[in-house]
């Protein structure tokens, strides 16, 4: 690989960090993702100080339900591991195995999330309700937005390994997918219970 | 991107090579023009504006009747502005000027173009991500221009698009989905800056050896990395109000004209204001350190010495940009928070002005010494240091509680900050301009058109700003269509015509810029490749510099401002020369 | 033209005047000597080191340290104005608030574009408002039904204030935020709705001063201006009483005919 090359993927004999440019690159986007749920979350905090009166989480969400997606995308995140470590294995079969595994989570976490949502609407509970639910769709379905941009990336990921699985960024980038995807978990750990148990 | 597919975009069409180019250079001169493009438009309707200011209820001369005209509702009946439309004007220039101007100038264009060069790289990080922040900003920039086709007109709530009112105002639905797509190609950038800095400078160029422009880029890229994204989710909330009917900001039981307003109520309107400032107080600093950067590569470089304090001049950076963070609130002293959260935003803020005295402080001791070359980029980086000190220095009764409670949302506030952005940073990037022009074209701006722009730019500028600190004393406030309907701006009134016809001249010296860089684009003859006789390393390739930068990766030997070096040849060393024999 | 305003600060009608203004002239006279100063010496290096034929510059660093004296002063500055000026100024200004015994107290509702205010009345008591009952003739939406407000004295832009004790506004607004200024007492509050913020000063000249709008608010922002009435207490008791009560002429605000079935 010439020293050009080099440079563009990191490192070499480039002044770096020695993290490859697309894992810290993932890093600092997490970073700035931390920040925007942080300021929602902030926000929630702020409103549901203030408010003379908030209901509790478990009056008016589906607990069960949410329960269940928080188990279904921790194990997204673990099938999510399992593809990385066939991927470093060179494992093409393990990979998409788990790689499909991880996208059919995926789905399933939107399923139920849709359920959800259509019991509220049936229930005349919008996000112009009040702001209990003015927080609850926006935190939610913001997070969904990023669960519809985990799977348009790991598609996309699984799609081009078809024909580049011999590329030698492959297993990073499935690396730097990963990390997403448990950024995007870890956001859901943290809405479960600050929106369904408190 | 493997080696295979880039070298055959070397083959490739005009779209590949000049529109949707991977080379950080073409990115940084398309942001270059476009940037000036958003400038332009933004100084069309301040212009507007002032004639309002200057002759109240007067129709406006030459371009009143057009506007009507052109756009769908009548916003100037017989070419006299409506308020709505001086609103629109004053919401619009605000923020064109700032997220669509200055900062893809300083940043977009001045940052991807250099950086990469002066740390010795072959381009960005990710490319493709460049192309993509570009081609995010330009649409988004497009629709924000694009809001005054709206039936109700744009924006017409400031720049700070404060609740309730910006919810009920039309015109800011796409204000909102405009910032959402142009924060979106900011946070690309600035992963893209980061990662770049960190790891792909060339061998020997340690972070202690970068050059300053280099390392306010990086700061300014961690700033909007971590800055933006509390504006996105603010903005989101804000979008919310107004088209899904949530009630984030708004609280229960308001009336306007006369009739209940339908929603849900519960909400908070300084919640809004504490968002919206978290991120547009880093982003005034956003607005500087580049500027500083290219002060301080234009000072080194026109002094022949190295920089006094670079160790003092980059810890200052830092530590303004970590400090950035907590004195949004100096803006929201009266606003209905806490009043004890003012004595915190208050040491804060203090606290915040001893790095910026120190940078300038550095650059202004780095004369000291030196065999000052006064050329056209020269002049441009001396002016700035006078005029952002009058800026910096008039934030201090701004900052400072209980004078601000007088000068709040008065004149004086628009005269501090148009110090620091106008006289500071514009006169930072022209001079920039000046100096890297024959980088990016192989060729120099004409140097009596440049001087010529440069002497009557400052004067003008000084025209248009510093009356206004006299209008601020004198208590007149803020976005007022019509000053004179309040007996305490009568005095004054004359301050506001002697702005507008200095700004209506400050344009007309613009053109002999415009006409200066394009004519040299097309017609100007071929200089040296490193006609500063400069040492950092975008000086170290051809100019303007080929695909890839550099035949092979730079070696680094020495500091970036190794001029009149004792015992050398040249009053010059670059930091790639070979080690001494 | 009035000579409360010139081309300067406008003239010292209240209390907090002097202070702020002590403030501003400080702070001014500081900034100017810095400017000067560093001017000159700019100036002198421009001149000084200019580049002359034959002369080098001078690679060498003076002590960087020496950089950080003027910064040093800058910081003592402006730890002396925090200490002594700014948190004791702030403290009494925005962070008390007389007692309502020692003070003149008046309600406040902004909204686009009018500034309208109530006034107790003889009983000291302040009638309550709601929305519902708001229409153009009851801007403050008075609620009839209630004795205390009988006697309220309603003003639209004209705030009335006596000389000698401090008034105490409590502001809140309808629509959009508005902010209460007033030049010549160098007050200035936002007036936020969903919130009710105390907004007080003590004036020391009588005379008639502007009330401004200092929050952009809407397409007529420049036309919200009042004016503030500064009288003797006797003058202020006076046009109290020659002014009528919103709900004197209100049949529905007349007592009952049989007092003892009030409850």
């Amino acid at each position: 690989m010439s020293a050009q090359a080099a440079a563009v993927h990191g490192g070499g004999e480039y002044a770096s960090t020695g993290i490859p440019n697309g894992k810290l690159g993932v890093w600092l986007f997490l970073a700035s993702e931390i920040m925007l749920f942080a300021t929602l979350f902030t926000t929630y905090v702020v409103l549901r100080i203030s408010a003379p009166s908030w209901p509790r989480g478990w009056e008016e969400l589906n607990v069960p339900l949410g329960a269940l997606n928080t188990l279904v995308l921790i194990t997204s995140s673990v099938t999510m591991v399992l593809a990385y470590a066939k991927a470093q294995a060179r494992d093409k079969a393990g990979f998409y195995r788990y790689i499909g595994l991880t996208l059919a989570l995926s789905f399933v976490f939107l399923i139920i999330k849709s359920f959800e949502y259509k019991a509220k609407f049936d229930r005349g509970h919008f996000p112009s309700t009040n702001i209990f639910f003015a927080i609850y769709f926006t935190l939610t379905g913001l997070h969904a937005l990023h669960v519809i941009g985990g799977i348009v990336f790991n598609s996309g990921l699984a799609l081009w390994g078809r024909r580049h699985w011999d590329h030698p960024l492959f297993a990073g980038r499935v690396e730097c997918a990963g990390l997403y995807w448990h950024f995007v978990d870890i956001v859901w750990i943290f809405l479960f219970p600050a929106l369904y148990l408190l | 991107m493997n080696s295979n597919a880039h070298a055959s975009r070397h083959e490739a069409s005009f779209w590949s090579r000049y529109v949707f180019s991977l080379d950080h250079k073409v990115i940084g001169l398309q942001y270059l023009f476009t940037s000036m493009f958003f400038l332009l438009s933004g100084f069309g309707m301040i212009m507007l504006l002032r004639w309002q200011l200057a002759f109240p209820g007067h129709p406006v001369p030459l371009v009143g009747g057009l506007i009507s005209r052109l756009l769908p509702a009548d916003w100037a009946p017989g070419g006299v502005l409506t308020p709505q439309f001086y609103n629109q004007l004053g919401a619009m220039h605000g923020t064109i000027m700032v997220f669509l101007g200055i900062v893809p100038l300083g940043v977009g264009a001045f940052g991807n173009y250099i950086l990469p060069l002066q740390i010795g790289a072959p381009d960005m990080a990710f490319p493709r991500l460049n192309m993509m922040s570009y081609w995010l900003y330009l649409p988004g920039g497009l629709l924000m221009l694009a809001s005054f086709l709206l039936p109700g007109g744009a924006a017409q709530s400031g720049w700070t698009s404060y609740v309730p009112l910006s919810i009920i105002n039309p015109g800011q639905t796409v204000w909102l989905l405009a910032m959402v797509i142009i924060i979106t190609s900011s946070l690309l950038g600035a992963v893209n800056f980061i990662t770049t800095t960190l790891n792909m400078r060339a061998p020997g160029m340690t972070l202690g050896r970068m050059p300053v422009f280099v390392w306010s880029e990086l700061v300014t890229a961690v700033l909007l990395l971590l800055a933006f994204p509390p504006l996105e989710a603010a903005s989101i909330l804000q979008l919310m109000d107004r088209v899904a009917g949530t009630s984030f900001y708004l609280p229960t039981g308001l009336v306007v004209a006369g009739q209940a307003l339908k929603a849900s109520g519960g909400g908070q309107p300084i919640l809004w204001q504490h968002l919206f400032w978290f991120l547009a107080h880093p982003e005034v600093y956003v607005l500087i350190l580049p500027a500083m950067g290219v002060v301080a590569e234009i000072i080194a470089n026109g002094t022949r010495k190295p920089l006094f304090g670079y160790k003092e001049i980059v810890g200052s950076m830092i530590f303004i940009g970590g400090m950035s963070f907590v004195v949004w609130a100096h803006h929201m002293f009266l606003s209905g928070m806490t009043p004890a959260l003012g004595n915190f935003f208050l040491v804060t803020t203090m606290i915040i002005s001893v790095p910026s005295v120190a940078v300038l402080t550095c650059l202004i001791w780095s004369l000291k010494g030196g065999s000052i070359r006064f050329t056209t980029p020269m002049l441009f980086a001396l002016a700035f240091l006078p005029l952002f000190g009058i800026g910096g220095l008039t934030g201090l009764p701004l900052g400072l509680t209980v004078t601000d409670i007088y000068l709040h949302d008065t004149y004086y506030v628009i005269g501090h900050f148009h110090y620091v952005v106008v006289t500071g940073t514009i006169i930072a990037l022209m001079g920039g301009t000046y100096y890297w022009f024959p980088k990016w074209f192989g060729k120099r701006l004409n140097d009596f058109w440049g001087k010529v722009h440069f002497w009557g730019t400052v004067a003008c500028m000084n025209g248009v700003f510093f009356p206004m600190f006299i209008q601020g004393l004198a208590g007149v406030q803020r976005r007022l269509y019509d000053p004179t309907a309040q007996l305490h701006n009568l005095t004054t009134q004359p301050m506001n015509v002697v702005s507008s016809f200095s700004a209506w001249l400050l344009f007309l010296f613009q053109i002999p810029f415009l006409v200066n860089i394009f004519y040299t684009i097309f017609k100007g003859e071929r200089c040296e490749e490193n006609p500063w006789e400069a040492t950092t390393l975008e000086w170290a390739c051809a100019s303007p510099p080929p695909h890839g930068n550099f035949d092979k990766p730079p070696r680094v030997h020495r500091g970036p401002y190794e001029y009149s070096a004792p015992g050398a040849r040249k009053d010059w060393i670059a930091q790639n020369a070979p080690e001494a024999a | 033209m009035t000579p409360n305003y010139g081309w300067g600060l406008p003239v010292q009608a209240s209390t907090f005047a002097p202070n702020i203004d002590f403030g501003i002239w400080v702070i001014h006279v500081a900034m100017f000597a810095i400017f000067i100063l560093w001017s000159i010496f700019f100036v002198y290096l421009l001149i000084r080191y200019r580049r002359k034929p034959g002369v080098a510059a001078d690679h060498g660093e003076g002590h960087p340290l020496k950089s950080l004296i003027p910064d040093f002063f800058v910081l003592a500055f402006e730890i002396a104005l925090i200490a002594f000026y700014a948190i004791p100024g702030w403290s009494r200004i925005k962070m008390t608030t007389p007692p309502a015994q020692e003070a003149n107290v008046v309600e406040m509702v902004a909204e686009q574009f009018a500034w309208d205010f109530q006034y107790p009345g003889a009983d000291g008591k302040f009638g309550r408002r709601d929305a519902k009952f708001m229409d153009s003739a009851n801007p403050l939406g008075l609620d009839p039904q209630d004795s205390a407000g009988r006697d309220d004295v309603v003003s639209i832009n004209e705030l009335h204030v006596p000389l000698g004790k401090p008034t105490v506004i409590y502001m809140t607004s309808k629509d959009v935020i508005h902010s209460f200024f007033i030049p010549e007492f160098r007050v200035k509050q936002d007036a936020v709705p969903g919130m009710r913020i105390p907004v007080w000063f003590e004036p020391t000249k009588a005379g008639t001063y502007e009330l401004a709008c200092a929050q952009l608010c809407g397409v007529d922002h420049s036309m919200m201006r009042g004016d503030v009435v500064v009288q003797t207490p006797k003058e202020y008791e006076a046009w109290l009483k020659s002014q009528t009560p919103q709900n004197a002429d209100n049949p529905a605000a007349k007592p009952p005919e049989n007092p003892a079935n009030e409850f």
